[in-house]
């Protein structure tokens, strides 16, 4: 490791695989518990903090469970009882978390996540889809979707800062794209740890578990109360948006690394525009830069923050476009859209003008985005825009 | 500088270190750099490719590599899969290969390439060094001197920080150096 100079002055420039830089990042959030199911579809995130709990660089209780579905649930148990805790895990394995997914939002734990985005079978695969990021948009949880590793670190980092927020106290999601990021190693400015530790205060465990103070948590609540408690957790949840805008403020301070939960590239006379999420981001800038040197106006829209699903300032940062393609990794069968598409959509309903959208579906199963599938997406809004109307809502990009 | 690497071999030779190695050692000497595995079942035996991407500007597109400068390979029986190892292999690029002589046919097509074609036995330095048919490390050693990209101290300084075992270490270090020094230009 070597230190860098002038503005990532006490940070160490470094190469890591997302997997590596999300174990790191965790290490020095100094985590009390780790439930996970270590193995396929795992990654190898637990793996590297099973070492750290075994060389005694992180003081921290591993449980290797016996599913996925039991280490959420020890995640639960110890999140209640007030300790800061981590999980991992991907595609089947998310789904067999989904249950307790509901249960870990609903009691307001803080548990803080790695998704390494994958396909769900059939038929099996273990390259990158969406599919169990969306399986969770429902669930209660905050995601994030890191677009390379240094955003799965300082994301993962930024993640139990707001889950352990009092004014917050939900679970997160960090997303990073299956082999893609997680196995894909790139270079990366890494916080001391001190820097990490003034970051991340200690954890402040609002009504614990005490044997001393018994007391029921997720208790039955039927036509009588469940909706109020539904409702309550869903005001509790619009109040999210504004701690993440103020923690990616603090972590600017301390990183020098500006975040926003939209992104956008070109956009200030773009004509037309791509909305994406995850590591294809930048592919798609790539190729923004290209087709601008063509003279063509196109932009990038991504997302950093999927939920809370940031609409007012989405539906600001398209506004003025003629059309929009939206990308998803994944399919929503018999839906007017897929998942992204769906949330985009309703974003813009209510604005007076609204761009025409088209829904590309790209990448499923680790299929790549290669840079003429983004060039392929960008010729079918500049026709729509053009023409004044969609041929077709639903394109797939790079499929045989 | 933008370089593009793919490398070739079979699960359990270590072409994914391999790529790793050359990423990390680039990041070291304040280049960037992207290294990706190209997964498949992971099983001993089966083909496995690797992919390093490396570049003095920022990189942020994470798409395949299709038209490498280098390819190395690191397996020595795999030289026959002529269409395999040289598709898309950029014009007057670099072929790195683990042979003590180099399959005729894919000299031939090479050179109808303009490649400059490279190899040193690597199998014997491996099995003096580590006593097994382990060709990551003998065969980066081989890819720096040829292609010159990044230093060889940067290398050596990232191989002695994945491998935290200074004896590992240092036999990885000797047969990246011994490559390093016998690998020559055959065409």
């Amino acid at each position: 490791m070597r230190v860098a100079q002038t503005a990532y002055a006490r940070q160490q420039r470094v190469g890591m695989t997302g997997n590596e830089a999300v174990a790191y990042a965790v290490k020095q959030a100094d985590v009390d518990v780790i439930a996970a199911y270590p193995i396929t579809p795992q990654t190898i995130i637990v793996e590297r903090l099973a070492e750290y709990v075994n060389n005694g660089e992180l003081n921290a209780v591993y449980i290797p469970a016996e599913s996925e579905h039991s280490a959420l649930s020890a995640c639960v148990g110890a999140a209640l009882a007030g300790a800061r805790v981590f999980t991992a895990t991907a595609s089947q394995g998310l789904a067999l978390m989904w249950e307790i997914l509901w249960i870990a939002s609903a009691l307001r734990t803080t548990i803080v996540m790695a998704l390494a985005n994958r396909a769900l079978s059939a038929p099996i695969n273990i390259h990158c889809s969406h599919d169990d990021a969306y399986a969770c948009r429902d669930t209660g949880w905050i995601q994030f979707f890191a677009e390379n590793v240094q955003e799965a670190y300082d994301l993962t980092l930024m993640a139990f800062r707001v889950s352990e927020d009092k004014r917050v106290l939900f679970p997160s999601i960090v997303n990073l794209d299956g082999f893609i990021l997680s196995h894909g190693l790139e270079a990366l400015y890494v916080l001391s740890d001190d820097a990490v530790k003034g970051f991340i205060p200690p954890k402040e465990p609002v009504y614990p578990i005490d044997p001393e103070r018994p007391m029921t948590y997720g208790p039955l609540a039927l036509f009588d109360y469940y909706m109020e408690f539904k409702k309550v957790q869903a005001e509790a949840f619009k109040r999210v948006y504004p701690v993440i805008l103020e923690t990616f403020g603090k972590y600017e301070e301390i990183s020098g690394r500006r975040y926003s939960p939209v992104k956008t590239y070109l956009m200030e006379d773009a004509e037309v525009a791509v909305v994406v999420l995850g590591s294809s981001a930048g592919t798609a800038r790539y190729v923004a830069r290209r087709l601008r040197a063509k003279g063509q106006k196109v932009g990038v829209v991504s997302l950093t923050l999927y939920r809370p699903f940031p609409a007012g300032d989405l539906a600001k940062a398209l506004r003025g476009l003629k059309a929009v393609v939206v990308m998803d990794r994944s399919y929503s069968f018999g839906s007017p859209g897929a998942q992204l598409f769906m949330d985009v959509a309703t974003a813009l309903y209510h604005e007076r003008e609204r761009p025409l959208l088209i829904n590309a579906i790209y990448g499923l199963g680790g299929r790549d985005l290669m840079p003429q599938h983004v060039e392929e997406a960008f010729e079918v809004a500049r026709e729509a825009a053009r023409t004044g109307e969609v041929k077709e809502r639903e394109i797939w990009l790079g499929v045989r | 500088m933008l370089y593009e690497v793919r490398w070739h071999g079979r699960g359990g030779q270590g072409v994914v270190t391999a790529s790793d190695l050359l990423a990390r050692a680039a990041i070291l000497e304040g280049k960037y750099a992207y290294h990706a595995p190209e997964f498949g079942p992971e099983r001993r035996g089966a083909p496995v490719r690797a992919f390093t991407r490396i570049s003095d500007e920022p990189l942020e597109q994470h798409f395949g590599i299709y038209n490498p400068d280098a390819v190395v390979v690191i397996d020595p029986a795999l030289q026959s899969e002529v269409g395999y190892i040289l598709e898309g292999v950029k014009e007057g690029g670099l072929l790195i290969l683990n042979a003590r002589k180099v399959d005729d046919r894919l000299l031939e097509r090479s050179r109808s390439l303009g490649l400059s074609v490279w190899a040193v036995d690597a199998y014997s330095v491996a099995l003096e060094v580590f006593g097994r048919p382990l060709y990551n490390t003998p065969m980066l050693g081989a890819f720096v001197k040829a292609a010159g990209i990044v230093k060889l101290d940067n290398v050596l300084e990232a191989v002695r920080e994945r491998f935290k075992v200074p004896d590992l270490a240092e036999r990885n270090v000797e047969a990246i150096k011994r490559c390093f020094e016998g690998v020559s230009r055959v065409s």
